[in-house]
């Protein structure tokens, strides 16, 4: 059972290399398997996710949310995806066209981008990138974009204030998130997912790190746009904000694309905080799957259970506290690294 | 786990993707100029420098490649922002116009393409056969952070008066 999908990929790979092709064109064709895989279980995942969501948050207002559509309302969001497919895809006159269709395919790159370096299980990353952690921080700065795009392309003003709101709020969390990840980085010593995994063998970084766990918590939430940050979109008074004028599939992939974002996250806190796919007697890429699922459900604890904050205290909140704050975890775990290696010394 | 790691690899594929990326490159920097909107002029500018960042990655500096796009590519949604709030005009589709200095400016700029080509073209490179360093960021680390660490800071320090400089000019500082 540990080794299942390693020896699938192993088993592909020697098949590909059986039939004559190549070593580069293996690598090439390996790599768009990656790809799929890493597609397909997202997307089932999400499907699942938005149920989940919808579940939780009844139970916690005392409702008993979707129970129509199978049993137990299993296969509500499924029939909701066919729903969208159907719609009509409406493009505004006055939108800026192409900046308006790219924005809604271009805001699932990054977050499908992001899926390359994460550990599934032991063995089981993608590209195991040197610059691991810094490629995930680099990639997902881009996302921003999409969004921005979003919401000047279509040329409303609810959209245009929500696309405004996102690049404040993505491009200021963005600083504390990059800088707990920082504390985890130092203890490790590398930025490779493999060796940052291999330093928590005996004791998990949310042990060592427990504030940069917890900056990490916040501004990753900022970082997805969800409640209790989710101003871009704020309903009550920018209508959708960025997505007010999208529909049909459109809409569904800005839909996608946050879910899609928020296992990377989870998927990332779980390797660089609760240990990454280690655990014992389950195989390594179940224990990935549960630590992952207990992120997303603190993430959607938090949805159920905050109020939305307001503008101003979203800034002052993030520039007098949580970067201060993450500045001053990252000077603090400098100075225990030293107070470490100087304990080592006089022990011996 | 895929094998891109190997120098051999990347010699093989590099001419032909370096060409399409240069081509692509070069096309969205001419992108960037030529249109008369400035949010698609910006749009532009982040495929430009993502070619910029893919080129980084043929040379196996995948650190440096990385940096370009959370910089560069990544700072364009900022770019806009500025963009819209120091643009006067009442219609951005005619937000980013030429001046008068047609003739004038190509002449300059023709110059300069000649003086840069001629001087790439010039100048014996010394290739290194060295396998690049696996810790690309330690070296880069030690460097920055221990003999330029002066030009890094003042570096930082002027990034930061250009900012606060631009927020000025655009929010016109009252009483």
């Amino acid at each position: 059972m540990e080794n299942l999908f390693v020896n699938i990929s192993g088993a592909l790979r020697g098949w590909f290399a059986g039939i004559g092709l190549p070593p580069m064109a293996v690598e090439a064709v390996m790599a768009l398997v990656y790809l799929v895989a890493i597609l397909a279980f997202v997307l089932l995942n999400v499907v699942y996710l938005v149920y989940l969501e919808r579940k939780i948050s009844a139970y916690m207002q005392q409702r008993l949310g979707p129970n129509r559509v199978g049993p137990r309302g299993l296969f509500q969001t499924l029939l909701d995806v066919l729903k969208l497919f159907g719609k009509e895809d409406i493009i505004p006159n006055a939108a800026d066209r192409w900046v308006f269709r790219l924005a809604a395919i271009l805001v699932m790159v990054p977050a499908i981008m992001a899926f390359a370096v994460v550990p599934f299980g032991q063995g089981m990353i993608a590209v195991d990138l040197n610059i691991g952690i810094f490629y995930f921080v680099a990639v997902s700065s881009t996302a921003t974009i999409a969004f921005l795009m979003a919401g000047w392309g279509s040329n409303n003003k609810w959209a245009l204030l929500g696309g405004m709101r996102t690049v404040a709020q993505m491009v200021s969390y963005e600083l504390p998130m990059v800088l707990s990840l920082l504390g985890v980085v130092m203890l490790a010593g590398s930025l490779n997912m493999s060796d940052i995994m291999a330093a928590q063998k005996t004791v998990w970084f949310v042990v060592l790190q427990p504030v940069a766990f917890l900056i990490y918590l916040v501004a990753s939430t900022a970082e997805l746009n969800r409640q209790p940050f989710d101003l871009p979109e704020g309903e009550q008074e920018l209508t959708a904000g960025p997505f007010t004028e999208y529909s049909g599939m459109r809409y569904a992939l800005f839909f996608l694309a946050e879910y899609t974002n928020m296992i990377a996250v989870s998927a990332i806190a779980a390797t660089l905080f609760l240990g990454g796919p280690q655990g014992p007697w389950l195989p390594s890429w179940l224990w990935f799957v549960i630590k992952v699922y207990v992120m997303i459900l603190i993430y959607m604890w938090f949805r159920w259970t905050f109020p939305r904050i307001r503008i101003d205290h979203l800034m002052a909140f993030n520039w007098k506290f949580l970067v201060p704050l993450s500045l001053a975890n990252v000077l603090i775990t400098g100075i225990g690294l030293e107070i470490y290696k100087w304990y080592q010394v006089i022990r011996w | 786990m895929i094998g891109l790691k190997k120098r051999g690899d990347y010699a093989m594929v590099s001419p032909l993707v370096f060409w399409i990326v240069a081509g692509v490159t070069i096309l969205a920097a001419l992108a960037v100029v030529n249109l008369t909107n400035l949010i698609h002029s910006a749009l532009w500018l982040v495929v430009a420098f993502i070619g910029v960042a893919i080129t980084y990655l043929i040379l196996e500096a995948e650190f440096l490649a990385a940096v370009q796009v959370i910089v560069y590519a990544g700072a364009i949604a900022i770019l806009i922002v500025f963009g819209v709030m120091l643009t006067r005009r009442g219609d951005i589709r005619e937000s980013n116009l030429f001046n008068n200095y047609r003739i004038f400016g190509g002449l300059v700029s023709l110059g300069l393409l000649a003086t840069i080509v001629t001087m790439v073209t010039k100048t014996q490179w010394a290739i290194s056969g060295a396998v690049v360093p696996a810790n690309q960021v330690g070296l880069l680390a030690q460097n920055l952070l221990g003999q330029f660490v002066v030009p890094f800071e003042i570096a930082a320090v002027l990034l930061l008066v250009a900012l606060v400089g631009a927020i000025i000019i655009a929010k016109e500082v009252r009483d």
